[in-house]
């Protein structure tokens, strides 16, 4: 039987009839059509489908669309504004943080959630914090660098404000 | 990979929860955060009927101080349990094994409760309970009853819970000031899983120990409390030679597990190395 769910994501509300067993990352990419987010191993070891539910990093191809009910979703797609690339994204842009790019909203994704918790992650702190998230590209050096220029920029921009 | 179909609803209450499986019995499938269940729906080993969520039932959340006790309850994520004040000055070790298991995102959504039910033969949390001689608090439909964690875990995927059984939540005897503990394990570089973990509890007055608490997991079938390497530590003084010869006996009444991630004969080394890696950092940090 079809539930009715009702949920944020990227600030805009939707209200949907699923089965039980549609898989959130499937409800997002298939019904929703925000195919940012990404299904690389499907078995929640690689991060590429990692979302914010309620602020917090999560890999949405190991959570039923049902158990988003009532949650608040920020997707990749769901982080510039207005036309403005986040701080996260422009990083990875400026510091080559990607090249195949498949694994890049994960990274992104649990780079915004280490971020929220903790403004000016060490190095290390940041190697850590991506330790559920892979890339079979750029050797994550580039990456750590561009979630430094992220946070530099946004810890600078606070200072101004 | 999609879970074959199933039927859904949320429980309100641990009473409805355990009512909705006292009516639908074997075809009905507890959800809590779903980290150790959905996937392996996915994979279709397990093809429940009706998931009963009780991931909204608010009694399950959260970490209490009741008197000597900490109270971690069952739907408590590991995330939350590893950035807890009071699980920090209560029971250390539990929040050291929980910023060890698997990664950010499965702990922001993987809970205390699914994990232990799940029973993993390689999951962190049962070495941890054991060492600090937790028990588990379980409601069914003939009331409540606590389960020592030592007998909770009995096999491969296999708990102590009788059919239509929840768990409420997590008791942990408060781990003295003057006890030092730690969780150390081998991952399993990819599931992030302990290919072995080793938990150690021990009370300390300076150098000697008055008692001790190692228990392992990823070793066996199950995770169990070594009490031949407890009993070489407890009424010593911890010297260096002390210490390597209960290290050595790790696991030694065990039986071994081997699989394709490690040789019986490796594992049997690694819980020798981790037993001594916890012992010395139990002792460095009481
Ligand atoms: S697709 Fe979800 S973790 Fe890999
Ligand atoms: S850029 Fe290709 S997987 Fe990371």
């Amino acid at each position: 039987m079809k539930k009715q769910i009702n949920l944020t994501v990227n600030g805009k509300a939707y209200s949907h009839e699923v089965e039980p067993r549609t898989l959130l990352v499937h409800y997002l990419r298939d019904t929703l059509r925000l195919t940012g987010t990404h299904v690389g191993c499907d078995t929640s070891s690689c991060g590429s489908c990692t979302i914010l539910m309620d602020g917090q990093a999560v890999k949405c191809c190991s959570l039923l669309a049902v158990q988003a009910d009532g949650a608040n979703i920020t997707t990749i797609e769901g982080l510039a504004e207005n036309g403005t690339l986040h701080p996260l994204q422009e990083g990875f842009r400026e510091e080559h943080g990607l090249q195949c790019g498949f694994c890049t909203p994960g990274m992104i994704m649990t780079a915004a959630d280490l971020l929220s918790n903790n403004a000016d992650p060490s190095e290390e702190e940041i190697r850590h914090a991506l330790e559920g998230n892979f890339c079979r590209c750029t050797g994550y050096h580039n990456i750590v660098k561009s979630i430094q220029y992220a946070a530099n920029k946004i810890n600078k921009k606070e200072v101004v404000s | 990979m999609i879970p074959a179909a199933f039927d859904y609803q949320k429980a309100s209450s641990v009473e409805e929860a355990v009512g909705l499986l006292k009516e639908h019995g074997m075809d009905a499938k507890i959800l809590a955060g779903g980290h150790s269940l959905i996937p392996a729906m996915k994979l279709r080993l397990n093809q429940p009927g009706i998931l009963i969520d009780i991931s909204g039932i608010s009694e399950l959340n959260g970490i209490k101080v009741d008197g000597n006790t900490l109270v971690i309850g069952a739907n408590t994520t590991h995330g939350a349990i590893a950035k807890s004040a009071e699980v920090a000055s209560s029971a250390p070790v539990l929040a050291a094994t929980a910023g060890v298991i698997g990664d950010v995102q499965i702990r922001n959504k993987g809970t205390i409760g699914g994990s232990i039910a799940h029973a993993d033969p390689a999951a962190d949390w049962p070495a941890a309970l054991i060492a600090c001689n937790s028990s588990i608090e379980v409601m069914g439909s003939g009331g409540s009853r606590t389960i020592a964690a030592a007998d909770f875990f009995v096999g491969i995927y296999e708990t102590a819970l009788e059919d239509g059984e929840v768990i409420v939540a997590i008791h942990v005897p408060k781990v003295p000031g003057t006890a030092g503990s730690a969780y150390e394990k081998f991952f399993q570089p990819a599931s992030r899983f302990a290919i072995v973990g080793c938990a150690a509890v021990l009370e300390m007055k300076d150098n000697f120990c008055t008692s001790a608490r190692v228990a392992f997991t990823g070793v066996a079938d199950t995770a169990f409390l070594d009490e031949k390497v407890s009993a070489a530590l407890e009424n010593q003084t911890l010297d260096d030679a002390t210490i390597k010869a209960a290290s050595e006996l790790a696991a030694s009444d065990a039986e071994i597990l081997g699989d394709h991630f490690a040789s019986e004969e490796y594992r049997q080394h690694l819980a020798k190395v981790f037993a001594e890696r916890a012992i010395r950092a139990a002792i460095a940090n009481a």
